[in-house]
């Protein structure tokens, strides 16, 4: 099913949301190609469409009009449920808030996606645990959300978006809500998992110094795609 | 999964104890309601089941006069005499034996003690239609019947305030100025339905007590004991035909004397505790359906509270299904635990109402299982909407919202 198609493909992708006087053009006929491997960086104003194409990139929203194919799979026409299971087996979520389940401690928190994936109880607790590691939180299982920083909240929501696997990892604002230093850090991190995992990385950002971590830089204004660099030297 | 989903489900119960109780409460009151009344109930006709048996089986009580409820109450009518007892004894087929009873209260004194009894005459057959056994001793002879002997048997209770602790057989008894000499004491029977001490009773020769005691030859009340059960409406209609000829009744006029079957009266008590648990049942279903109410405000509530939490569920792949499950097992977790503290609390209310009324406390597996299965039906029926509304959430809202 993954064969040779493009992860993501938009061919001339609307949305629009309200009807009449105001209706509002998120999207106007956006086209866009992201391969798998990529690291992109998804710039621009706010209201510019850029969250809008990330939330149909992540199959949680749908366009209005155009097709929008993921892994060669038009999406237009699925359902809640077949979105969601695109979700769970390709795709894994960094929120700029974290998005994190209180009360609940780090390692239940990044077995989440596995236990709607049905996985026995030992096999969880070990890939969690794994991805714990990865993301340099060893030690740290057992704390809550409220018992961590900012970043080390950040690190477990990279561990809950890549404990399945995932061939995308699509993260919003990730470095939104932390000082530089931290920021730099969880940069680094996405980037280490898109080189040494082949883990494909769609991010929005404002800030320059962490689109610069990317290797595409793809500016969005007024519902449109507005440029769309390559950057050589990576 | 649904362990995880049961696991999920307490723990956020956990995070909330006071606002879960105070939802609960409704089903609580209503499964510990309908928990206490049915034991109760259960209790108190097994009693009524105990008392009809020591009354004595297929019993038909005669009595003079109509006994009218309402006004007017009973007339005055003929007393019945021994040759009344004589003429049934003879015509009715299918008995074990008639039992004429004249009674009355008495002091009834002993050397220093004394006691208040139902000093009664009767016959031989009386032990039998009454079902009572003897302790010790004898019941009265043909000759002591026909003479009338001072002779008497007394019961448990007067047994024990009066000889405690030696044999009474041969001492003597002294009621008002007659005095008799005690030849059998009875086994007791304790209360009776009516809520009277049975086993407070002195019995005389019916001869001795009218001569002694009444000074008249009146007898108050006729039992008859019908073999079979099936027997009793036939006994009845020919115990009627005797007493009418007996009275010399014209036909088409009323009887001036009233049958009644004793079994039917008890049953009726029986069936009047039926129908308070009844109507204590439809209180309860209404408690019920105010916890199911409870229960699905809570649950819209915390729906409300947790959209982020469904968002980022959504988000990581989770089903609608997996969501609906999710919230419905909360719901029905919920209304088991109320269903649980309910069947505990009525358990203990009617374990304490048991030991207050002095009925057995007989706890129904069937009512505790069918009010376990109730409260998890409450909780599907009432959680069904507000999980549905989680499920229906769109992840993009859900997450945006703080």
């Amino acid at each position: 099913m993954t064969g040779n198609n493009p992860l993501v493909s938009f061919t001339g992708v609307t949305r629009t949301y309200g009807e009449g006087g105001g209706l509002v053009r998120a999207l106007a006929g956006v086209d866009l190609t992201i391969n798998r491997g990529e690291f992109i960086a998804i710039m621009g104003p706010s209201g510019s469409g850029k969250s809008t194409a990330m939330n149909i990139i992540g199959c949680l929203d749908r366009p209005t009009g155009g097709s929008f194919r993921f892994l060669g799979v038009e999406v237009n026409h699925l359902g809640q449920d077949q979105r969601a299971l695109l979700r769970r087996n390709f795709i894994g979520f960094v929120f700029q808030g974290f998005n994190l389940l209180n009360r609940t401690t780090a390692i239940e928190n990044v077995e989440l996606p596995l236990i709607y994936r049905g996985m026995a109880r030992h096999e969880r607790r070990e890939r969690a645990m794994e991805a714990l590691h990865l993301v340099g939180l060893q030690g740290r299982e057992h704390h809550t959300p409220g018992e961590l920083s900012g970043g080390q909240q950040q690190r477990v929501a990279i561990a809950r978006a890549i404990v399945t696997d995932p061939l995308l990892l699509l993260a919003d604002e990730p470095t939104g809500n932390l000082d530089s230093q931290r920021s730099l850090e969880i940069m680094e991190l996405i980037a280490r998992l898109n080189e040494e995992r082949g883990i494909t990385v769609v991010m929005v950002t404002h800030e320059p110094d962490m689109a610069a971590f990317a290797h595409r830089i793809i500016r969005f204004v007024d519902g449109h795609i507005a440029s769309d660099e390559q950057k050589v030297a990576a | 999964m649904l362990w995880e989903t049961v696991k999920l489900a307490m723990s956020s119960i956990r995070r909330n104890v006071l606002r879960s109780i105070l939802t609960l409460l409704g089903i609580v009151i209503g499964v510990g309601a309908v928990i206490a009344m049915v034991t109760l109930g259960n209790g108190a006709s097994s009693k009524v089941t105990e008392n009809l048996s020591k009354l004595g089986s297929n019993m038909l009580i005669v009595r003079p006069g109509q006994i009218n409820f309402g006004p007017g109450g009973a007339t005055d009518a003929r007393a019945f005499d021994e040759r009344d007892v004589t003429a049934l004894k003879n015509n009715l087929a299918g008995i074990k034996g008639v039992a004429p009873t004249a009674q009355k209260q008495m002091k009834v004194v002993s050397g220093a003690l004394n006691y208040d009894a139902t000093v009664t005459g009767t016959n031989v057959d009386w032990f039998t239609v009454q079902d009572w056994t003897l302790e010790d001793g004898r019941v009265f002879s043909d000759s002591e019947m026909r003479a009338g002997a001072s002779v008497c048997v007394i019961g448990a209770t007067i047994r024990r305030e009066l000889f405690a602790g030696q044999d009474p057989i041969g001492e003597r008894l002294r009621i008002g100025n007659f005095s008799c000499e005690v030849i059998a004491s009875m086994a007791p029977k304790g209360q009776s339905a009516f809520g009277t001490d049975q086993d407070s009773i002195v019995v005389l020769p019916l001869r001795t007590y009218h001569r002694r005691i009444a000074g008249n030859t009146r007898i108050g009340t006729i039992s008859i004991s019908v073999t079979e059960a099936a027997d009793i409406p036939r006994v009845q209609r020919d115990a009627e035909d005797v007493l009418r000829e007996r009275r010399r009744i014209a036909p088409g006029e009323e009887d001036d004397f009233t049958i009644r079957d004793l079994t039917q009266i008890l049953a009726t008590m029986a069936s009047t505790t039926t129908i308070l648990t009844g109507l204590l049942g439809a209180v309860a279903a209404v408690s019920l359906l105010v916890g199911g109410i409870g229960i699905m405000n809570i649950m819209l509530v915390s729906v409300t509270e947790r959209t982020r939490e469904i968002g980022i569920r959504l988000a990581i792949g989770a089903l609608e299904r997996q969501v609906l499950t999710q919230f419905l097992v909360e719901a029905v977790v919920l209304a088991l635990f109320g269903g649980v503290l309910g069947i505990a609390i009525g358990l203990g209310l009617a374990a304490a109402g048991a030991a207050v009324m002095d009925v057995p406390f007989n706890a129904d597996l069937r009512v505790i299982a069918l009010a376990f299965a109730v409260s998890a039906l409450i909780g599907v029926i009432f959680g069904f909407f507000p999980a549905r509304r989680a499920a229906r959430l769109d992840p993009i809202e859900a997450l945006r919202r703080e």
